[in-house]
C-alpha cells in the first residue's frame, strides 16, 4: 500500500446465500481522485459500495480504508470511521422531515458541539458551495430531483469527509442537472483533497470527470484503466459498455432453452 | 411456525435494542416532544370525538337498563365504571393504534425505503437511537393521557345524555359515581392498563416500520400488521390484565 491509497480492496467475496455476486475484486484508490466503477444491473456495483461502507461484510477478502480493515472494526469504531466518509444515495435520501438546512446541519447538530450561529455559516457556505444558499427554507418535497441531490452532496461534505461514495448520482436528472452535479463531484473532489467513488451508469458523464474507471461484470472487474485507456479499448466489454451496443459480451437475451423449440416447432424448423 | 419464532426473537431484540438506546431521547428531550406533537396532540381530535360518543351511548343505554329495575341514579356510576375499567383503556387504545400506530410504522417504513434510515447509518447516526426511540417514547407517554381524556370525556358525554337530556338527578348522578369509584382499583388499574397498552401498541408500530420491506407494498402490509396485531394484543392483554387486577372483587 501505498502512502498515497486511500482504499484497497484485496481478494473481495460477497455472497447471497448460494450466490456469488462479488468474486475476487482487487482495487486500489488514491487519495484527490474521483474513481467510477461502472457495470450493468445487477452487475454488484451497489454491493461494492456497501462493503466499502461497512454496512455488510465480505465473504472473505477485505477492505483496508486509511490502513483500516473496515470489516474488522467494532461498531463503534466503525462510526468514527463512518464520520470521515459520506455517501450520497441514487435520488439523495434526504430527511423529509427537515428543511434544506436542517438536513445540511444534520451532522454538525449530531456529532459536533459547535454553536448554532457558527453551524448557520458553516450550512450557508456549504449551501453556497452547490448553489443552493437561496433554498435553505425549501423542505425536500418542494425541491426538483437535481436540486434534492445538490443538497444531499451539501450534506455529505459538512464535515469534510476524506472519501465520499455516490451511487447512480446521475440517475433521472436532465442534462443540465447531470452537468451540474458532475462538475461539482469533479470540482469539490479537487477543493476538499478528497477521494470519490462514483457507481454509475453514465458513460459520457464520467469519462468527463473520472481519474480511473473500474468496470465490473458478473462479479469480477472485466476491465480498468484511465478515461483516455477506456475509450481506446478493444476489450469487448469495454466497447459494448461505453459504446452502448445491444448485444455482446452482454447478451441481448437471458439465457434460454433453444427459441424453436420453446415454441414447439418441428425438427425441420430447428 | 420457525418463522414466527424467528420474528418473535427478532422484534424482542429490536425491543430490548430500543430500550437501551434510549438515552439519546432523553439526554435531547426536544426529539420526545416533536413525536409528542404528532402522537399525541394530532390523535385529540379523534379521541375527544369518540369519547363523547361512547360516553353518550352508554349514558343512554344504561338509563334504558337502570330505569327498569328504578335504578337510574346509578347511570353515573355504571358510565364511569364502564369507562375507567375498561372501555376508555381498551377503545383509546385501539383508536391510537389506528391512528398514531399506522403513522408511525408508515413513515419509519418510507424512511427506509427512501434510503434515509441507511444515509443516517452512513453518517454514523444510530437510527434506532434517533428515528425508533423519540417515536416509541412519545406514544408510551401519550397514552395514558389519551386515555385519560377519552374517560373525561366520555363521562361528560354521559352526563349530557343522562342529566342535561333525560333529567336524572344531577346530585344523584355524580354523588354515586363518587363513591363507587376507588382510587386504587379503578383509577390506577385504568392508568396501568394504558401505559402497558402504550407500550405494546408502540412497539409494534416502530418494529413493524422498521422491519417493513423498503417497497410500496411492504410498508402498506406493514401498515396494516401494526393496526391488526395491535388491536388483538390489546384485546388480550386487556382479558389478562382484568382478569389479574379485578380478581376477587366484590
Amino acid at each position: 500500500m501505498t502512502s498515497e491509497t486511500l482504499v484497497e480492496i484485496k481478494g473481495l467475496n460477497f455472497s447471497y446465500g448460494q450466490r456469488s455476486i462479488l468474486k475476487g475484486i482487487d482495487m486500489t484508490m488514491l487519495r484527490g481522485k474521483v474513481i467510477a466503477i461502472m457495470g450493468g444491473s445487477g452487475s454488484g456495483k451497489t454491493t461494492l459500495l456497501r462493503l466499502i461502507g461497512g454496512a455488510i461484510r465480505p465473504s472473505s477478502g477485505y477492505v483496508k480504508i486509511a490502513g483500516k480493515i473496515v470489516h474488522e472494526l467494532k461498531r463503534d469504531e466503525l462510526f468514527k470511521m463512518r464520520r470521515k466518509m459520506s455517501m450520497l444515495f441514487q435520488f439523495g435520501a434526504l430527511f423529509t422531515d427537515l428543511s434544506v438546512f436542517d438536513n445540511v446541519a444534520f451532522q454538525m447538530r449530531e456529532h459536533t458541539d459547535l454553536s448554532e450561529p457558527m453551524i448557520r455559516d458553516l450550512v450557508l457556505m456549504k449551501l453556497q458551495t452547490v448553489g443552493l444558499r437561496g433554498a435553505h427554507d425549501l423542505m425536500p418535497a418542494q425541491l426538483s430531483g437535481g436540486m434534492a441531490r445538490r443538497v444531499a452532496l451539501a450534506r455529505s461534505i459538512a464535515l469534510d469527509p476524506i472519501l465520499i461514495m455516490y451511487d447512480e448520482p446521475f440517475t433521472g436528472l436532465d442534462p443540465i442537472s447531470l452537468t451540474v452535479i458532475g462538475n461539482l463531484i469533479r470540482r469539490l473532489t479537487d477543493a476538499l483533497g478528497m477521494t470519490s467513488i462514483v457507481v454509475t451508469h453514465d458513460v459520457q458523464e464520467s469519462l468527463k470527470i473520472v481519474d480511473y474507471i473500474y468496470f465490473v461484470s458478473e462479479g469480477v472487474i472485466a476491465a480498468h484503466g484511465t478515461p483516455a485507456e477506456v475509450r481506446g479499448s478493444v476489450a469487448p466489454f469495454v466497447h459494448q459498455f461505453v459504446h452502448g451496443e445491444e448485444d455482446g459480451p452482454v447478451p441481448f437475451h437471458y439465457p434460454a432453452e433453444p427459441y424453436a423449440s420453446d415454441l414447439k416447432l418441428g425438427a425441420g424448423f430447428a | 411456525m420457525v418463522d414466527s419464532i424467528w420474528r418473535l426473537g427478532y422484534a424482542s431484540r429490536f425491543f430490548l435494542l430500543t430500550l437501551l438506546k434510549s438515552g439519546t431521547s432523553f439526554r435531547r428531550f426536544d426529539l420526545i416532544i416533536r413525536e409528542l406533537y404528532f402522537t399525541g396532540v394530532l390523535s385529540l381530535i379523534i379521541i375527544i370525538v369518540s369519547g363523547l360518543f361512547v360516553g353518550m351511548v352508554l349514558g343512554l343505554q344504561g338509563y334504558e337498563t337502570l330505569q327498569r329495575f328504578g335504578a337510574e341514579s346509578a347511570v353515573g356510576t355504571m358510565v364511569a365504571l364502564s369507562l375507567v375499567r375498561e372501555l376508555g383503556p381498551v377503545v383509546a387504545a385501539l383508536l391510537f393504534a389506528s391512528r398514531a400506530g399506522s403513522a408511525i410504522t408508515a413513515e419509519i417504513g418510507l424512511m427506509k425505503a427512501t434510503d434515509q434510515l441507511a444515509a443516517m447509518e452512513m453518517m454514523a447516526v444510530d437510527p434506532i437511537a434517533r428515528v425508533v426511540a423519540p417515536r416509541f417514547w412519545a406514544g408510551v407517554i401519550s397514552m395514558p393521557f389519551l386515555a385519560a381524556l377519552f374517560s373525561v370525556v366520555g363521562v361528560f358525554g354521559g352526563y349530557l345524555i343522562a342529566v342535561v337530556l333525560i333529567g336524572v338527578d344531577e346530585g344523584s348522578f355524580w354523588s354515586q359515581m363518587q363513591n363507587a369509584i376507588d382510587f386504587r382499583y379503578d383509577i390506577v388499574n385504568g392508568i396501568i392498563k394504558t401505559c402497558v397498552f402504550g407500550v405494546a401498541v408502540t412497539a409494534i408500530a416502530v418494529f413493524e416500520g422498521y422491519d417493513a420491506s423498503p417497497t410500496a407494498e411492504g410498508v402498506s402490509g406493514a401498515t396494516t400488521r401494526t393496526v391488526v396485531t395491535s388491536s388483538l394484543v390489546i384485546l388480550g392483554l386487556d382479558f389478562v390484565l382484568t382478569s389479574v387486577m379485578f380478581r376477587g372483587m366484590s
